[in-house]
């Protein structure tokens, strides 16, 4: 018998970890619509079963809040119950020994906070108010695609279809087949079995097959005319549906170009010119009129009201947000949204043999970086107070500006700018970080017990976020709440107006912009006396089972980083007919399946 | 057509068809539980699961379609373990009850379980409860449900109505009255079409069997049945014997060895009901009136309306439903004959229906007595009350009279178009002064969703329509509002096929029987020598010797209501 032993993992320790990780597989997923409290439940229980039982606190605190969850559940809840779970949840929290049982006690109590009415129903009324959502990727679309159908008719080949089915809740399926970020990826549930299915790559496979796909005919003219203000996803997602519900819509652009953001935006090599004019041309095939370097002065929009039957604001945020250092106001120091504006007119500056050092942690400093890196850069690096696994600019784009040979520098917060005697820039000069104590779910930064730094650099890009340029608007009335304007729910505004889109939300995604246009749009007829359904009126093909067994997920596969940094060139590389073709088949078809075999017809307009 | 093999047996099955139709198509049994063809094709109860070569997983026949070569087996180890497995598991959330259970001998669980040779309980019960208003005409007995979405299916798809929804997820999922409200708030109209699709004893019509014995049980009670002209067509499936021996007489019959007083017919009063809803049409035309006079025999229906379109419900026809009248004529005028106090007859019904049990204890419905028809029994309650009986070996016999005459026009008011039919027969005869051929208007018949024709009797030009099922109801409603459709007549059945498929009849689960009823009346219609409602000797003489005329006062007092006055 030997002192000490080297411990392998036991089959039953690897049997549980496997468990846990199918747990978190699941949790991905997590039916975030299923009930509150059952959820609750199962995971006191879950919590419990990790429990050493050795304190008070965790290994009968946490027994008695499932069994009062449980009683609930089962409609023998009492009015005092919900005072008794925060009570006792706090106490676990306050008391118990270790995470285990802390841990479990605040998420507990988080979880009671959020869902109080959910619990309060079950408890006065034996009801739940929660509904299952049968189909989660369409769910979790902000614009609500249909995309287990779309899938459905790229897997047949048919490409048009797809193309119109993805029109009927989304008018840009060329841009977002490029650049959007997806979310309903994140709720397939294929990710149950192995990863979730490609659906951007298979919506790209659907556009680029199907060639011109021309927008439907519009409904008989209503003679009503709409007014909408910007050019952008929001306000042409809005004229689209407007328009073929048979209103005459005028679009007001304050560029040379339509757009917004996806063309002054986001750089070419994520979203070429052709991909974006596909999109805007099918809108304006509709009839929509245009009117470009228009822009909207307070004046203008008092006028505007007479003349329209309805306004859309749709103005984006464009204006940039400023450092508030020191030196700033070097020459040199420029804003991404300038930047990135200028590129989309096709005006690149020229950053040959330059060291441009980019300020910010989000997806708009990593179109700058990788931009920099494109136009000629001697050096590109992006400065970050936090860490990179905080910055909100997604993982696959920090890491391909990483291969192109761009630094990131987490940790170290801008300080001032140094100026040279021409009073250009010389350097930023930063201060290093550590992270500290949660704030918002991630941690702050804290000063660090260490020396300023110097980073020598000709040009510095703020990407640290954009503002709304709504002050005329609030000078004529409409309501403004932190710049953003404060329409509701319904995009409804102001009598006859409405808003929507980053200007409203505050900056966000193209497919965010899209849903709010849609709001507007349905909304807007309802308000002038209208309620048009837009037909869909494309026979779904049928949905034969599934292929249960783990199939690996096909990502997108890019040109090499020496290849693609010296261009605008796209950068992402479109599936092969056998790739789309196995991505399609790995879908599992919730709509006829599960759950929508009994109600996945349902809600099909809007 | 697509080729596959099912339990090696090469077949041929129509493209986009389930294997579940192909197989049955072929002589292949599976056996379903939650299945309703077309309506209810979830996959829930997974005991239609079928082996398919190549694939892991078992499939659900009635949602899986056939392709070319598909090898299914219908009976391999797997399935049926798979099959008795989720069978057993269904029975542990179902209140196994079976002796005191009114779908007894007529359950598809208790089948399916059988044919899967299961005789042992092996999961822990864990039932929902039985909580329900005892009054209503509908019952839901929670603990016997099995989740099987049929009803749901059945009123949203069909009768439009959703009355009923699932609440909460996972394993506590109920399925509970639409929002979780009181039966008694949701707009049911009483139809009874989730009764007759329910697979297990979850739905039924309130049993009112004990009332009618009592009352027959009691001597200071002269008991008077009537009995509705779509029983006849069904009776049969609810006493287990077949359509020969099921007569008409057979059934008069069987009623008699309850013991009632007197067997009579509604369909004497359904040719009173043309009568008067005739003259009634015939003025609305001539007086011009807007929109559709809307017929008002269903109280199905007629709840719909008052829930659904309440401003139209001064377009029903103002004659009551043949039920109604019976009971106001039995209780003044035959009471009157046997020179007893109509509070003395206890009148009971025998109907397809369970609306109408509702529509007997509407309070302002009531004019001859405090309550025209006292209790209303469904074709299923009157099956249970024969139970004992051995009907096959009964002599048949007549109706009594002289409420038990019904000419042939008044029995095919159990069909959809019937009413329509019967009200055109005597409507020509009211304008021309003679009777049309009798078939002159059978173009009205059949299954269809919305019929409508014209005709032009002297000169006087008349446009009808008819649906049946209230979803199709409510499409032409729809298309009246919208000014699509213009109507003079309008006949509507809540239930679709008219009475003949009614929420009261017995019911073969798999089976959609109202158009096979409905032809048994035609059959009885054409085989009845008088076939006009106003050659109703019966009828005649009450008017001599009571009503004098169709609308006339006393024939409004009696015979005619303000369903806009009606509680719900």
């Amino acid at each position: 018998m030997s002192r000490q032993e080297i411990i392998r993992m036991t089959g039953c320790e690897k049997s549980v970890t496997d468990l846990y990780k199918v747990l978190a597989t699941r949790g991905v997923v997590a039916p975030v619509s299923n009930c509150p409290v059952e959820q609750s439940s199962a995971f006191v229980k879950l919590c419990l079963s990790q429990s050493c039982g050795k304190c008070v606190p965790c290994r009968v605190g946490l027994k008695q809040i499932a069994s009062i969850i449980d009683r609930i559940l089962d409609g023998k809840g009492k009015a005092e119950d919900l005072d008794t779970l925060k009570s006792l949840a706090n106490t676990i929290k306050d008391s118990a020994d270790c995470a285990i049982g802390f841990g479990a006690a605040e998420a507990l109590l988080r979880n009671i906070e959020n869902f109080r009415k959910d619990f309060e129903s079950h408890i006065t009324h034996d009801r739940c108010t929660a509904s299952f959502i049968p189909v989660p990727c369409k769910a979790s679309c902000p614009a609500h695609v249909d995309i287990p159908r779309y899938v459905a008719l790229v897997k047949e080949g048919r490409y048009a279809d797809a193309v119109r089915t993805i029109r009927f809740d989304n008018p840009f399926p060329a841009a977002c087949a490029l650049i959007c970020e997806h979310p309903c990826e994140a709720a397939c549930r294929r990710n149950m079995i192995d990863a979730s299915v490609n659906i951007r790559g298979i919506k790209r496979m659907a556009v680029e097959m199907a060639g011109k796909v021309d927008a439907p005919a519009c409904m008989p003219s209503t003679g009503k005319r709409i007014a909408v203000v910007g050019g952008g996803p929001s306000g042409l997602t809005a004229a689209y549906y407007l328009q073929l519900m048979g209103h005459k819509v005028t679009v007001f652009e304050q560029r040379k170009q339509l757009g917004g953001m996806m063309r002054y935006g986001i750089p070419r090599y994520r979203l070429p010119e052709s991909f974006l004019d596909e999109d805007i041309n099918n809108v304006l095939s509709t009839g929509v009129e245009v009117k470009l370097e228009a822009k909207i002065t307070g004046d203008c929009y008092e006028d505007m009201k007479k003349e329209y039957d309805c306004i859309y604001l749709a103005i984006g945020a464009h204006n940039a947000k400023t450092l508030g250092i020191e030196g700033e106001d070097a020459e040199n120091v420029i804003s991404a949204v300038e930047l990135l504006c200028a590129i989309g007119d096709n005006e690149k500056p020229d950053f040959k043999g330059k060291r441009v050092v980019i300020v910010g942690g989000g997806n708009v400093a990593m179109d700058c970086t990788r931009t920099a890196q494109r136009l000629g850069a001697s050096s590109v690096q992006c400065i970050y107070r936090r860490r990179r696994e905080d910055m909100t600019a997604l993982p696959e784009e920090i890491e391909g500006a990483i291969a192109e040979t761009c630094e990131i520098v987490s940790l170290m917060a801008p300080v001032r700018v140094e100026k040279d005697a021409e009073g250009k820039v010389a350097a930023l000069i930063v201060a290093p970080q550590i992270p500290g104590s949660y704030e918002g779910g991630r941690p702050k930064p804290v000063r660090a017990d260490a020396p300023e730094m110097r980073i020598e650099c000709d040009i510095i890009i703020a990407a640290i976020g954009q503002a709304i340029d709504s002050a005329e608007f609030a000078a004529k009335g409409l309501p403004v709440k932190r710049e953003s304007l404060a329409a509701g729910k319904g995009c409804f505004i102001a009598e006859g107006v409405f808003a929507g889109g980053d200007c409203a939300s505050g900056p966000s995604t193209v497919i965010r912009a899209v849903e709010a246009g849609k709001t507007a749009a349905a909304n807007i007829d309802e308000y002038l006396g209208y309620k048009h359904v837009l037909p869909r009126d494309i026979e779904i093909p049928y949905a034969p089972a599934a292929p249960m067994e783990a199939s690996g997920r096909i990502n997108f596969k890019e040109r090499a980083a020496f290849d693609r940094k010296y261009d605008f060139d796209i950068m992402e590389q479109n599936m092969t007919k056998q790739e789309c073709e196995q991505e399609c088949s790995r879908c599992l078809r919730c709509d006829c399946r599960g759950f929508g075999a009994f109600r996945g017809g349902k809600g099909q307009t809007w | 057509m697509v080729n596959l093999t099912i339990d090696q047996k090469r077949i041929c099955a129509e493209e986009g068809s389930s294997i579940l139709e192909a197989a049955k198509a072929n002589g292949i049994y599976i056996p379903t539980l939650c299945y309703l063809k077309e309506l209810n094709e979830v996959g829930a109860c997974r005991v239609c699961l079928v082996e398919i070569e190549g694939q892991e997983q078992l499939s659900a026949s009635c949602n899986t379609i056939v392709a070319e070569g598909m090898v299914v087996k219908t009976n391999s180890k797997k399935v049926l373990d798979a099959r008795r497995t989720n069978v057993e598991l269904i029975l542990s959330e179902h209140n196994v009850s079976c002796t005191s259970c009114v779908r007894s001998g007529n359950c598809s669980l208790q089948k399916v379980a059988k044919e899967l040779n299961i005789t042992d309980e092996v999961f822990e019960k864990d039932f929902d409860a039985f909580r329900w208003d005892s009054s209503a005409p509908l019952v839901r007995d929670a603990s016997k449900c099995i989740k099987c979405m049929r009803c749901i299916n059945i009123c949203d798809k069909v009768q439009s109505l959703g009355v009923w929804d699932l609440n909460g997820t996972g394993n506590r999922t109920k399925l509970e009255v639409r929002g979780g409200s009181a039966f008694k708030d949701i707009n049911c109209a009483l139809c009874g079409q989730c009764i007759t699709h329910c697979p297990v004893g979850a739905l039924s019509a309130r049993d009112d069997t004990k009332k009618v014995l009592n009352a027959i049980a009691d001597p200071d009670k002269t008991v008077i049945i009537q009995v509705a002209p779509a029983v006849r067509a069904a009776w049969g499936d609810a006493v287990g014997l077949d359509s020969k021996l099921a007569t008409e007489k057979r059934m008069v019959a069987a009623i008699k060895t309850l013991g009632a007083d007197y067997v009579f017919d509604t369909n004497f009063s359904a040719d009173l009901t043309i009568m008067e809803e005739g003259s009634e049409l015939i003025e609305h035309i001539k007086e011009g009136r807007k929109g559709p006079m809307f017929t008002s025999c269903c109280p199905g229906w007629v709840r719909f309306l008052k829930l659904e379109y309440p401003d139209m419900v001064n377009m029903l026809s103002t004659a009551k439903s043949p039920q109604q009248m019976f009971g106001a004529v039995a209780k003044s005028y035959y009471a009157q004959i046997l020179g007893i106090e109509p509070e003395k007859i206890f009148c009971v019904s025998i109907m397809p229906c369970s609306a109408k049990k509702y529509e007997c204890d509407v309070k302002e419905v009531n004019d001859a007595s405090s309550k025209d028809v006292d209790v209303v029994l469904t074709t299923r309650e009157l099956g249970r009350l024969l139970g004992g009986i051995d009907c096959a070996a009964l002599e048949e016999q007549d109706f009594d009279q002289p409420l038990g005459i019904g000419t042939g026009a008044a029995v095919i008011f159990g069909a959809t178009g019937g009413v329509m039919e019967a009200a055109l027969r005597s409507a020509y005869f009211l304008l021309t002064g003679k009777n049309p051929d009798a078939d002159a208007f059978s173009e009205l018949r059949g299954l269809n969703k919305w019929k409508e024709a014209s005709f032009t009797i002297n000169d006087l030009k008349l446009k009808i329509a008819i649906a049946s099922g209230l979803g199709n109801a409510r499409a032409l409603i729809e298309a009246i509002r919208k000014g699509e459709a213009q109507y003079d007549f309008v006949e509507i059945m809540a239930c679709p096929g008219g009475c003949a498929g009614g929420g009261g009849q017995p019911i073969c689960d798999g089976f959609e029987l109202a158009g096979e009823r409905g032809e048994r009346l035609y059959t009885l219609d054409k085989n009845n020598p008088m076939r006009f409602s106003h050659e109703n000797p019966a009828v005649l003489a009450l008017y001599k010797d009571y009503l004098e005329t169709p609308l006339s006062h006393k024939a409004h007092e009696l015979l005619h209501t303000e369903q806009e006055k009606w509680t719900l």
